[in-house]
C-alpha cells in the first residue's frame, strides 16, 4: 500500500482509459483510489470534464461512498470487520483492542503515518471471524492476540 | 508412488485463504519438491465445512480423501500420509460421507468444492452448460414459463418469484434490456454469493446467459462488492475464459445470440445491495434509492427494462433449465419452492454452507449441523435473515426457514444467514448497532432511515441511561412504526426488525439501570 502524490497528467490518463465504460464513474475512482492511494480533491474537476458532468455531481458521487478517501492513507491499510457475526464471537473487543494498539480510532491515521484504521460491515468471512483485511488480505479468526501476531509480524519487516 | 502424478485440492477461497490455505499450498508445493514426488496443486473452491478449513483433498483410486483442518506447520509430517490417502490425526475421510456434507441438498453447490473454478472443461464434466444447451433449443418464452413453474423466488432476500419479473422483462419492448446480478452481498452472516462466485463461477455466468436468452438483453453486469476483491479476480477470470470458449460474446455456442457479461466493483455502500440504489450505482451515481414504480423490470439500468437478480437466484436457473422444473419445484415445503443455501456463522462450533430443501428449522440448523455455539455456552439469540433480521429466542427456533414461516414470526429469511450468539450476548447493543449501523449506511433519500436510525441510536442510551423509560419506550415504538411504515426501501423498513424483536424476547436486557432512573432525571 504506497500513496502517490497527485499528478495531473497520470490522473488524467487514467480517467481517459475507463471513460469509455457504461457509468464509467465507480471504475474510474476505483483505479484512481489504485494508483494514487486516495481520491484527490484535484481528479474532481479533471473528471467533471472529461465524463460532461458538473463538479457537484463528481464530488456528491466521491463523498457517498465509504471507500473513497480523499487523503494518503498510512503504510498500512487496516480494516476490521464491524457487522454482527464478528460481534457474536468477540468483534467488539478485537475492534477496542486494534483501536489501542494502532493509536488510531475508525478513518484515522496513527501519528507517525503508519496505520490507517477502517472499519467494514462484513468481509463475508463470517463462519471463520472475527475478521479483518490487513493491506488487501483477509484474515479470519482474529482475536486481540492474532491481531498482535499479525501487527507484530509488519513490525518486524519495519 | 514416482511418476504417477498425484492431485491435490487446496481450496483458493477467501475464508480458506484467511486461514493459511495459501501458505499451505506453498508449503506443500515445497514438501513434493523435496520428496522428488510429482504433485498438482489444484486450488478448488471450498466445499463449505468452515470449520475444517484450510480443507486439502487428495485424489486416489477410492475416491478423494479430505484431511483438516491443515496449518503450514503441519504438512511437513503429513505429506507422506496425505499423498497416499493413509491415516493420519487430520484424516477425515471421503469428504462426500461427512454428515455435514451427507446430510445435504446440494442443487447449487453441487459442483462447489468439487472442481477446479477456473476451468470450464471441469465445469462441463460435472454437468455444466447442460442448462443453457437446452435453454438454446427453446424460446424466450419457454425458458420463463420453465422458471416460473419451478417454483424459484428471488434468494437475494425479498422473495420475489423469479418467473414473473423475468416475464414482465420478457413482454417490455425495448431495443436494449440489461441482465443485471447483484452480488452486492453485504448482510452480516452471508457468504453463499462469495462462495459461489470464488468456487463455481461459470454456474452464475451461464444462469446469467440463460437469462439474456429468455428476456432477450444481450449485455449483462454483474455488480460485486469491494470486500470480495478474491471473487471480483475470480469472476473477471472465469468471463474472459468463457469469452474465449464462445460461451460469452457475440455469438453464444454458434447460436447466433449474443451476450455480453461485464463486472463492476462497489465502493463499500451496504444500500447498494438495494436493486434500485444498485442500478444508480451501475450507472456511476451515488446509491440513492429510486421510488418505485417504475419497477426496474420496465425502466431499470439506465432506464431500460432491466431484470436484477441475485448470484443464487441466477445459479439455481441452470439446474432448472438442466433437470427440469418439476425436479426443482418437488424440493420445499408450501409456497417456498427448491433448496436454500443457509449460511451458518457467528458463534457455531460448525459454521459453514449447508444447502437443503425449505423446511430445515433454525434449530436443526444450528444444532443438527452447526454443533451448537463454539464455546460451548448456551444459544440465546440468533439472527436471521442479516443486519435486518430479527433476532430469534432459544424458545423460537423450531421455527422453519421458509419464507411465510419467517414472516409469521416478525421475522425473514433474507440471504439464509443464520448467526448465532451465546448467552454473554447484550441484546440492547444489539439493537442499539441495528440502528447505528442504519445511520452509517442510509442513502439519505427518506427522512424515516436518514434521521429515524440516529434517533433510534439516541433513544435506546437515554433508555440504557435510565432516563425517563416509560416516555423513551414509547417514543422508540413510535419510531419504529414510522420507519416500517414511512421509508422508502428495505433499510429504514426492516431496521426495526432486529430492534422490536431484541424489545420483545430479550425485555430484561433493557432494564438492567432501574436505580438510575433518578439520578439520571
Amino acid at each position: 500500500m504506497s500513496a502517490r502524490n497527485w499528478d495531473a497528467e497520470s490522473g488524467r490518463q487514467i480517467v481517459r482509459a475507463h471513460k469509455h465504460l457504461d457509468g464509467a464513474l465507480l471504475p474510474i475512482l476505483h483505479a484512481l483510489q489504485d494508483h494514487f492511494g486516495y481520491v484527490d480533491s484535484a481528479a474532481v474537476p479533471v473528471i467533471a470534464d472529461e465524463l460532461n458532468l458538473s463538479r457537484a455531481e463528481v464530488h456528491g458521487v466521491v463523498t457517498f461512498y465509504h471507500d473513497f478517501r480523499d487523503h494518503a492513507p498510512g503504510r498500512h491499510v487496516v480494516k476490521i470487520c464491524r457487522a454482527e457475526a464478528c460481534q457474536s464471537v468477540g468483534g467488539r473487543e478485537s475492534e477496542a483492542h486494534a483501536k489501542q494498539r494502532l493509536h488510531a480510532d475508525f478513518h484515522e491515521t496513527s501519528a507517525d503515518g503508519r496505520y490507517t484504521l477502517e472499519p467494514v460491515y462484513c468481509f463475508g468471512n463470517c463462519a471463520c471471524a472475527p475478521a479483518a483485511m490487513i493491506d488487501g488480505k483477509l484474515h479470519g479468526r482474529v482475536t486481540p492476540q492474532r491481531f498482535d501476531q499479525l501487527i507484530d509480524a509488519l513490525e518486524a519487516k519495519r | 508412488m514416482s511418476g504417477q502424478m498425484i492431485t491435490l485440492y487446496v481450496p483458493c477461497d477467501s475464508s480458506a485463504v484467511s486461514l493459511g490455505a495459501d501458505e499451505v499450498a506453498i508449503a506443500l508445493r515445497n514438501a513434493a519438491d523435496k520428496a522428488k514426488t510429482e504433485v498438482k496443486i489444484v486450488r478448488n473452491g471450498s466445499r463449505g465445512l468452515y470449520w475444517l478449513e484450510p480443507m486439502v483433498e487428495v485424489a486416489t483410486d477410492q475416491g478423494r480423501i479430505a484431511y483438516g483442518p491443515v496449518s503450514e506447520n503441519d504438512v511437513a509430517g503429513l505429506f507422506a500420509a496425505l499423498i497416499k490417502g493413509a491415516d493420519h490425526k487430520l484424516r477425515l475421510g471421503m469428504p462426500e460421507e461427512l454428515p455435514y456434507l451427507k446430510n445435504q441438498e446440494r442443487l447449487t453447490f453441487a459442483r462447489c468444492g468439487i472442481t477446479d473454478p477456473l476451468s470450464i472443461e471441469d465445469y462441463i464434466a460435472h454437468g455444466g452448460y447442460q442448462g443453457l444447451t437446452n435453454a438454446l433449443k427453446m424460446s424466450g418464452a419457454d425458458i420463463v414459463a420453465a422458471v416460473t413453474e419451478s417454483g424459484l423466488r428471488g434468494r437475494g432476500g425479498a422473495g420475489f418469484p423469479t418467473g414473473i419479473k423475468w416475464k414482465t422483462v420478457l413482454g417490455a419492448s425495448a431495443e436494449q434490456k440489461y441482465i443485471v446480478c447483484n452480488a452486492d452481498e453485504g448482510d452480516s452472516g452471508t457468504f453463499a454469493d462469495r462462495m459461489l462466485m470464488e468456487g463455481d463461477p461459470f454456474l452464475l455466468i451461464e444462469g446469467m446467459t440463460i437469462a439474456g436468452l429468455a428476456v432477450g438483453a444481450a449485455k449483462g453486469f454483474v455488480y460485486i462488492r469491494s470486500e470480495y476483491p478474491h471473487a471480483f479476480a475470480q469472476m473477471s477470470r472465469a468471463i474472459e475464459i468463457a469469452q474465449a470458449k464462445g460461451y460469452l460474446g457475440d455469438n453464444v455456442r454458434t447460436s447466433g445470440k449474443a451476450f455480453h457479461l461485464e463486472l463492476r466493483l462497489g465502493a463499500g455502500a451496504y444500500i447498494c445491495g438495494e436493486e434500485t440504489s444498485l442500478l444508480d450505482s451501475l450507472e456511476g451515481k451515488r446509491g440513492m434509492v429510486r421510488a418505485k414504480p417504475p419497477l426496474p423490470a420496465l425502466q431499470g439500468l439506465f432506464g431500460k427494462p432491466t431484470v436484477v437478480n441475485n448470484v443464487l437466484s441466477f445459479a439455481a436457473v441452470p439446474t432448472v433449465l438442466d433437470k427440469g422444473a418439476a425436479f426443482y419445484k418437488n424440493y420445499g415445503m408450501g409456497r417456498s419452492r427448491g433448496t436454500m443455501p443457509f449460511q451458518l456463522a457467528g458463534n457455531v462450533k460448525q459454521g459453514g454452507l449447508v444447502e437443503k430443501a425449505f423446511g430445515l428449522t433454525i434449530r436443526q440448523a444450528i444444532e443438527d449441523f452447526g454443533g451448537g455455539t463454539a464455546n460451548g455456552r448456551p444459544v440465546r439469540a440468533v439472527q436471521v435473515g442479516g443486519p435486518l433480521g430479527a433476532y430469534f429466542p432459544a424458545q423460537l427456533l423450531d421455527t422453519p426457514l421458509d419464507y411465510e414461516a419467517m414472516a409469521a414470526q416478525k421475522g425473514m429469511l433474507g440471504h439464509g444467514g443464520i448467526v448465532v450468539f451465546d448467552d454473554s450476548v447484550d441484546m440492547a447493543q444489539q439493537a442499539r448497532f441495528a440502528f447505528e449501523f442504519c445511520a452509517v449506511e442510509s442513502c439519505g433519500k427518506c427522512t424515516p432511515c436518514r434521521i429515524g436510525s440516529t434517533r433510534g441510536v439516541e433513544v435506546i442510551d437515554r433508555i440504557l441511561a435510565g432516563q425517563d423509560k416509560v416516555k423513551n419506550f414509547a417514543v422508540l415504538d413510535d419510531l419504529c412504526t414510522t420507519m416500517v411504515d414511512g421509508s422508502l426501501c428495505a433499510l429504514g423498513g426492516l431496521t426495526p426488525f432486529p430492534v422490536q424483536s431484541a424489545l420483545k424476547h430479550f425485555a430484561e436486557d433493557f432494564d438492567r439501570n432501574p436505580g438510575k432512573a433518578r439520578a439520571a432525571e
